[in-house]
């Protein structure tokens, strides 16, 4: 087996493994600092801070002879038989060399800018940076640019990475950023009439390893370090891309990619990542209503439960519209008390919102358009009630004849979905009861309305178009009045506590093939089901 | 070497010379024809190799050597570039070449491209050189008409493309990655090797790139061969296996304080002295040599006792100096201050970094602006420490940087402070005679100096 030496540690390497020496040594739990290099852009090995000490083992003789310079572990290939030295006093003294030149002209206004609490250039001067400064260079005051609608660049923060730019050449292929003017000159810019204005372009402020490229939606409003994060998906598309949604005392400010190799890899779309403001819109329902009439009642949830189970255990033939935002826990919880109210009850899948057509990028990101994150796990449990998949505009049409009298509409949905016209169809009903997060025809019709959850809101499962089911706990709790649909539908059960979501996947893992790999423990990047669907062919 | 017979300026100003007929007058593409009946590629090659020619760019790489580098079994096309964006100053060889025997550089250009199977040649031109570009330019319209350059090149099943670009100036463009990305269309930051352009080089591709100076070196060895071409300059030390000598002539740029300045040919291995004395006939107004740049700008300064200092690959290195460089000697008669050396030297470097890598970016600034104060008299004598400091710290040399083009900046700091420190502490203590001892940090003279 090919065996690398890392500060005289022993690395065993696969026999196919591509490694350099920063994702080597990171195995072994050593860190190498690093500005420029980054794992889904190209080498540039510029920066000069991951400077090592590079040598050759001899396989006969055991004999090390090492190189007399230093070299970028961003570009060295760990093989059988290197040695990489990286906290040698010639590696530390380059580091420090490299922390000094690029504290030489950074205005240093730490306290004003944002990126203080998770800025490399501080955590490295902090850890490899000298006590003293020698060089007497006045440093520049911090100029600001604006480069884009959502980006704001300040200029004599930056330290020239070009992470953002080789972004926009690679990733998004839109090659906005550039870098104007020479040597100690150099700064980050945008053509007149160019602004850096893609969906993917709030990604360079993610990259950018110090505060020079600003994100405007979060410029000034949070100090990073009373930032919790919390592991999520976004909703946005049927993607499904992992996020950190980062939030203070129960408010989301950002959400932030989370790195998944097996769906988004680093990066997320403007769409997903600015898509966070409706969870706190103060046109949301922040408590259930109900209908008498024309009058409307403000509900508490206090013995609510046991009368919408008596209502719909009176009202006769149910149907049940499973909404592709509900998370598959949730989804099963009410396909199942539906069958339990009525065992003939029809389950159908809810409309799923299209826009245009999906969007790809030269980097490999795509951008769905099926804009909704669980299309592909409702029709999996709606397929298991009822042996067939139910769509939406299907169930509109056969309504009629159904003799549908109690109706349950989930929503979820962040824009309007559904028109006076279909409103009308689903209406006149003994009982028609609408779950959303914002009003519409359909909830103004409704006997009953309940309050949604948003995504940051819920605990469960999103299964995205690929099969790709990954499991999220809540980032923040719901407004005052708004409970998750999943503890309504446990307690529409009757089941004894607080609803664990996890349970349910598990009793899903074990009664629905597809699911089946979700029994077991379900990774950070979450599982494949498809691996399951090809074997119960 | 009273018995050296001129051969890359034996045809300068001959008449008509930049013509096809002037330089076939005097026995141009010659060479070319008997090489392309009466040889293979590989055996071309083989003979560049065995002639021991190194690359008179800077760096004396063995030319044969990089040559065998391009993969065997790579599908192509390939390409060589010709670096003639030379801007390393106190180095005007190339012009001299390009402008007054265009023909030569073309021919040798062609025979090189025969020999590495490189389908295509990009002349790279720096924007400063009008009249090379135009000589060229109708040197080249000429060959395509003779068919000498184009499809099946004088009946043979050679074919070869030739095109001279200008670049817009700028000293990294002489760096050959830097080059390649200037010819691609990009920003001229030099990229990191490993893949070397030998492997991936021009569009990815393989890719030599050599100086104008190497490739019309490569029609006389073939023209009068090997041994001809082992004759002149330095042969190797027979004790060390490693050391392939500096063989072959040399043209030589004289500049600065001499009499006769302008650019020789004499054989690799000249004393500086000897250049300095018989071509420039002495330091000019009966004064003495303080100090010489040996090899161009980059390679720093030989001190005067130090001028007998041989002018091959190795002498200067013996001396404290980066290497041969291109041969761009720089004459600085007894009046000429030391500071004004390195502070012109730090202005250029730092002006020319590229600003891709950190350590040269930065350092070349922090050394402008730590000598632009000493100049107006706040200087320290702990800068000196910390201009050694900075210098002995960039470069690929300790392996800071992509490129050589901080080596380039260190070494004139290095060798200018270790061998004149007297005249720089004098001149701190003179002009700053309250604060030369001081340590603490000073403000700066200029926050953004040019």
């Amino acid at each position: 087996m090919p065996t690398a030496w890392i500060d005289g540690r022993e690395l065993e390497l696969g026999d196919n493994e591509r490694l350099n020496g920063i994702e080597a040594a990171r195995r072994l739990g050593i860190e190498i600092p690093h500005y420029c290099w980054h794992p889904g852009l190209s080498v540039v090995g510029s920066c000069r801070m991951c400077l090592v000490e590079v040598g050759m083992r001899d396989p006969k003789t055991g004999q090390i002879s090492m190189l007399p310079r230093l070299v970028p572990a961003c570009n060295t290939p760990v093989r059988d038989g290197v040695v990489l030295v990286t906290d040698s006093e010639k590696v530390q003294r380059a580091r420090a060399m490299v922390e000094e030149d690029l504290l030489l002209r950074h205005p240093i206004d730490c306290p004003i800018c944002d990126k203080a609490g998770e800025c490399r250039l501080q955590d490295y001067h902090f850890a490899y940076g000298q006590d003293q400064r020698r060089a007497d260079i006045r440093p520049f005051t911090s100029r600001r640019r604006d480069v884009g609608p959502e980006i704001t660049l300040f200029v004599d923060r930056c330290i020239l990475c070009s992470r953002c730019v080789r972004f926009c050449r690679e990733i998004s292929g839109t090659s906005e950023l550039l870098v104007v003017h020479r040597g100690a000159h150099e700064e980050i810019d945008v053509l007149p009439q160019f602004p850096l204005n893609n969906k993917l372009s709030g990604n360079v402020v993610d990259l950018c390893p110090v505060g020079a490229l600003c994100d405007k939606d979060f410029l000034y409003r949070q100090r990073v370090w009373y930032l919790k994060s919390h592991a999520g998906v976004c909703t946005g598309c049927s993607v499904g891309c992992s996020t950190w949604i980062d939030e203070n005392q129960d408010r989301v400010w950002r959400v932030r990619p989370r790195e998944n190799p097996l769906v988004n890899r680093w990066w997320i779309c403007n769409d997903g990542r600015y898509d966070y403001p409706h969870v706190h819109h103060n046109q949301r329902f922040h408590g259930p209503r109900q209908r008498k009439g024309d009058r409307w009642t403000d509900r508490d949830w206090t013995g609510l439960i046991p009368e919408l189970d008596e209502r719909l255990r009176r009202a006769g033939r149910l149907g049940v519209v499973l909404s592709p935002f509900l998370t598959v826990e949730e989804a099963y919880l009410l396909a199942t008390y539906a069958r339990r109210v009525d065992p003939e009850a029809a389950i159908v899948l809810g409309h799923v919102p299209v826009v245009g057509e999906d969007e790809r990028f030269p980097g490999g990101f795509t951008i769905a358009a099926e804009k909704c994150p669980n299309r592909r796990g409702v029709e999996a449990i709606v397929w298991r009630f009822m042996g067939r998949a139910a769509a939406w505009e299907a169930f509109l049409d056969e309504l009629p004849s159904l003799g549908i009298r109690g109706l349950w509409v989930s929503g979820g949905y962040k824009r309007p979905w559904v028109d006076r016209a279909t409103a009308d169809r689903l209406a006149g009903q003994e009982l028609l009861v609408v779950q959303d997060l914002f009003a519409s025809p359909l909830a103004d019709r409704a006997d009953y309305v309940l309050p949604a959850a948003a995504f940051a809101e819920r605990d469960g499962s999103y299964v995205n178009r690929d099969d790709h089911l990954q499991s999220v706990r809540w980032a923040v709790r719901p407004p005052r009045g708004v409970r998750p649909e999943g503890s309504v539908f446990w307690e529409l059960l009757g089941r004894p506590g607080l609803y664990q979501a996890r349970q349910v996947l598990s009793e899903l893992a074990a009664e629905i093939g597809y699911f089946h790999v979700a029994g077991g423990t379900i990774p950070d990047v979450g599982v494949n089901l498809k691996v399951n669907l090809l074997a119960s062919v | 070497m009273p018995d050296y017979e001129p051969v890359l300026l034996a045809n300068l100003c001959k008449p008509d010379i930049e013509t096809l007929k002037g330089y076939e007058a005097q026995g141009g593409y010659r060479t070319l024809r008997r090489v392309l009946k009466e040889h293979s590629p590989a055996e071309v090659a083989a003979m560049v190799r065995a002639s021991g020619l190194r690359g008179r760019g800077g760096a004396g790489f063995l030319t044969g050597l990089k040559w065998s580098f391009l993969p065997a079994d790579h599908p192509g096309p390939r390409y060589l570039c010709v670096n003639a964006d030379e801007s390393e100053p106190g180095t005007f060889s190339n012009r001299v070449l390009m402008e007054g025997d265009p023909h030569q550089v073309i021919e040798g250009t062609i025979l090189s491209c025969y020999a590495t199977g490189a389908s295509t040649a990009y002349i790279y031109l720096r924007f400063e050189y009008p009249l090379s570009f135009r000589r060229l330019q109708a040197a080249i319209d000429e060959c395509y008409a003779a068919g000498l350059l184009g499809r099946n090149i004088l009946g043979s099943d050679f074919s070869l493309d030739m095109y001279v670009h200008r670049g817009a100036a700028a000293y990294v463009c002489g760096e050959e990655t830097g080059l390649i990305e200037s010819l691609e269309g990009k920003r001229a930051w030099p990229r990191i090797k490993p893949p070397f352009p030998a492997v991936e080089g021009l569009f990815r591709k393989p890719t030599v790139v050599n100086n104008v100076e190497t490739l019309a070196c490569v029609t006389h060895i073939l023209d009068r061969g090997v041994d001809w071409f082992r004759s002149i300059g330095v042969p190797p030390n027979p004790h060390d296996p490693r050391d392939p000598g500096s063989l072959g002539p040399k043209l030589y740029c004289l500049s600065g304080h001499v009499n006769r300045p302008g650019c020789y040919e004499g054989p690799l291995g000249l004393p500086c002295r000897e250049v300095i004395e018989r071509f420039g006939g002495g330091v000019w107004k009966n004064r003495k040599a303080k100090a010489a740049v040996p090899g161009g700008l980059s390679t720093g300064l030989l001190a005067a006792e130090e001028l007998d200092t041989p002018l091959d690959f190795d002498g200067p290195v013996r001396a404290g100096c980066l290497g041969l460089g291109t041969a761009g000697v720089i004459v600085f008669d007894e009046t000429y201050s030391m500071i004004d050396f390195l502070h012109n030297s730090c202005r250029f470097f730092a002006h020319e970094s590229c600003g891709q890598c950190t350590p040269c970016r930065e350092g070349t600034h922090w050394a402008l602006s730590m000598i632009q104060r000493i100049k107006a008299g706040r200087g320290r004598l702990k800068d000196l420490d910390l201009l050694l400091e900075i210098a002995d710290s960039i470069g690929i040399i300790p392996g800071t940087t992509i490129c050589g083009l901080a080596d380039g900046a260190a070494w004139p700091i290095k060798t200018a402070i270790r061998k004149f420190r007297q005249e720089f502490e004098d001149f701190i203590r003179r002009t700053n005679p309250q604060g030369y001892a001081a340590t603490g940090p000073v403000p700066a003279l200029a926050e953004n100096p040019a």
